[in-house]
């Protein structure tokens, strides 16, 4: 807070994301942000408000409020019943229950600990690595009526109400760990589930967004770009999966039994929704209704087609079938690729993104997991770790400065991925190392043999 | 009396239903099975991963009926259950000692 207001001003126009402006079109979003800050405000950010902020009515613009309320919703769409459905349809019939509730019961989870405090460790100015505690509870988020018409704005989005801003970076925060489970389907305790989520959303989750989205945070200074959560989501929640598919072990006949997808209905339409709720995630981090939204919307749609008509055509290649499960997969691992780029680069990029996260995808999840002989069941690691990564490099590739108003590099966004990789696998390496030591991470075999519907819920389906 | 159980490919189901009611038959039970002939498995793939489907889904029919109408029933389903391909399946005719009409308690013959 006491850095010299040039500094800031700079710090929140160039590096902020995603925030609230657009240099293509003067919206309203525009004119808010170069306006003068709210009263409130101290006099060394004289320029723009660098923390949330009380600011009038008159600040806030409908449109904009109207459409990240919309995103919001989406975006929630993407993990119940998106994720949920998408996972419950590749595991086995006596599991389906099991995968569905986890998604379900994480997002709850997710929700309170964001109350708590990971909203404010994530999206408060403080530390390099970690937010203020300043908003815990939401302490301080608010909206008064009478009769002076004021809300908290957060200094990330100078549009909206704080209340949808920190509403739409909650459900970030609730699929992100969804995304994990992925990895380890089929043989993870619930109780174990919940406490390893509620642990890696705390101690994992909110310091990486800190880092790379908050203005005080060091990879956001040093000019990582994430535009919608390409590294903070994706690359943070494949290299969890990762970690936590190396400490659990393979399923139990892995490699020996058939373990086929029981439903590749629900997954397609899994996936459907998925791609639906993703013009939220990636539009919506525009923070506005503007051209940069729409362009965001624009490419996400490119890459995704391109990505799963690519991983499907890898598949037809090499294997002889172009599969359901193929183009469904190819599809994710192009929405997950798109994510980081989104804000930043124009058509002709997007689809270039698609077909090389389409192939490469495909080889990670088909080839490399096979030859390395870890069980990622979901292939959490090989559709978003890899997409994520994919993501990031050629951000730095391909990103406008038209678009963006921003330089990118190959440089630095290898250190956002760097970055990520280790902390995300060592932090979530530990979590769950220490989980297996105390309560136990892994259901028993007989109840693994048995299936987790049953064992673990008391429910089966038919 | 017989019993005729037939295994037959899954979508020639209704074209036996049909031909074996114009020859006379009063009622069929029908079953979803599995299981492997001549005709063997087949491979799927899902992300790499290949699995052998061992046993290939098919339909078991059961008929009952007096001895006059065996003949008639067994080429009914042969020829309509016919591909001409390997995995067409099989008919098994058994002896039937008792039929029992729960509704009525009525017997035998009259019971089919």
């Amino acid at each position: 807070m006491s850095k010299p207001s040039g500094l800031v001003f700079l710090c929140v126009l160039a590096l902020s994301i995603p925030a609230a402006w657009s240099d293509e079109a003067p919206s309203a979003s525009t004119a808010a942000t170069t306006e003068a800050p709210a009263a409130s405000t101290p006099p060394a950010a004289a320029a723009a408000p660098t923390e949330p902020t009380l600011m009038g009515a008159d600040k806030i613009s409908a449109g904009d409020t109207a459409w990240m309320l919309t995103s919001t919703a989406l975006v929630l769409m993407m993990s119940i019943p998106g994720l949920a459905l998408f996972y419950g349809g590749m595991v086995r019939k006596k599991n389906v229950l099991a995968t569905l509730m986890q998604t379900f019961a994480i997002t709850c989870l997710v929700t309170l600990l964001w109350w708590l405090i990971g909203y404010s460790w994530a999206f408060t100015p403080g530390g390099p690595f970690l937010g203020s505690a300043s908003r815990a509870f939401f302490n301080g988020m608010t909206f008064i009526h009478d009769p002076t018409n004021q809300m908290s704005v957060s200094h990330l989005a100078l549009t909206i109400p704080e209340s949808v801003y920190a509403m739409f970076q909650l459900t970030f925060a609730a699929i992100t760990p969804a995304l994990i489970a992925g990895a380890f389907a089929d043989r993870m305790k619930f109780s174990a589930l919940l406490v390893f989520m509620a642990a890696w959303s705390l101690l994992v989750y909110s310091p990486i967004a800190h880092m790379v989205w908050e203005p005080t945070g060091w990879l956001n200074k040093a000019g990582v770009l994430d535009y919608a959560g390409g590294t903070v989501v994706h690359i943070n929640a494949g290299v969890a999966g990762l970690a936590s598919c190396l400490v659990l072990g393979k399923r139990l006949g892995y490699g020996r039994e058939a373990m086929a997808p029981h439903n590749l209905t629900l997954t397609l339409i899994g996936a459907s929704l998925l791609w639906v709720g993703w013009f939220g995630f990636n539009a919506g981090s525009a923070g506005a209704a503007d051209g940069r939204a729409g362009m965001a919307m624009l490419v996400t749609q490119l890459a995704t087609a391109a990505a799963a008509l690519a991983w499907a055509s890898a598949e037809w290649v090499s294997r002889g079938k172009p599969s359901v499960l193929g183009i469904a997969s190819g599809a994710v691992a192009g929405l997950v690729a798109i994510t980081p780029a989104s804000g930043f680069v124009g058509p002709t990029p997007a689809v270039i993104i698609g077909v090389v996260a389409g192939v490469l995808c495909f080889i990670a999840a088909t080839s490399l997991k096979h030859a390395l002989g870890y069980d990622d069941s979901l292939d959490a690691f090989g559709v978003h770790g890899i997409g994520g990564i994919i993501g990031a490099l050629l951000t730095g590739v391909f990103a406008s400065k038209e678009i963006s108003g921003l330089d990118a590099s190959v440089l630095t966004q290898l250190k956002g991925v760097a970055v990520t990789l280790v902390y995300g696998f060592a932090a979530s390496f530990i979590i769950l190392k220490v989980i297996d030591m105390t309560i136990g991470l892994r259901v028993t075999e007989e109840q693994e043999r048995e299936g987790l519907d049953i064992s673990l819920h008391g429910e089966s389906i038919e | 009396m017989k019993l005729i159980t037939a295994i037959i490919k899954p979508f020639k189901l209704d074209d036996v239903r049909q031909a074996v009611s114009e020859v006379g038959v009063q009622g069929v039970t029908v079953t979803e099975v599995r299981g492997f002939g001549r005709q063997r498995g087949h491979t799927e793939i899902y992300r790499g991963a290949e699995y052998v489907v061992e046993f290939v889904p098919k339909t078991k029919i059961e008929i009952a009926v007096d001895d006059s109408l065996v003949d008639l029933v067994i080429e009914a389903i042969t020829k309509s259950a016919q591909t001409g391909k390997v995995g067409d399946g099989k008919i098994f005719v058994f002896d039937l000692t008792q039929v029992v009409r729960i509704r009525t308690g009525e017997r035998d013959a009259s019971a089919i």
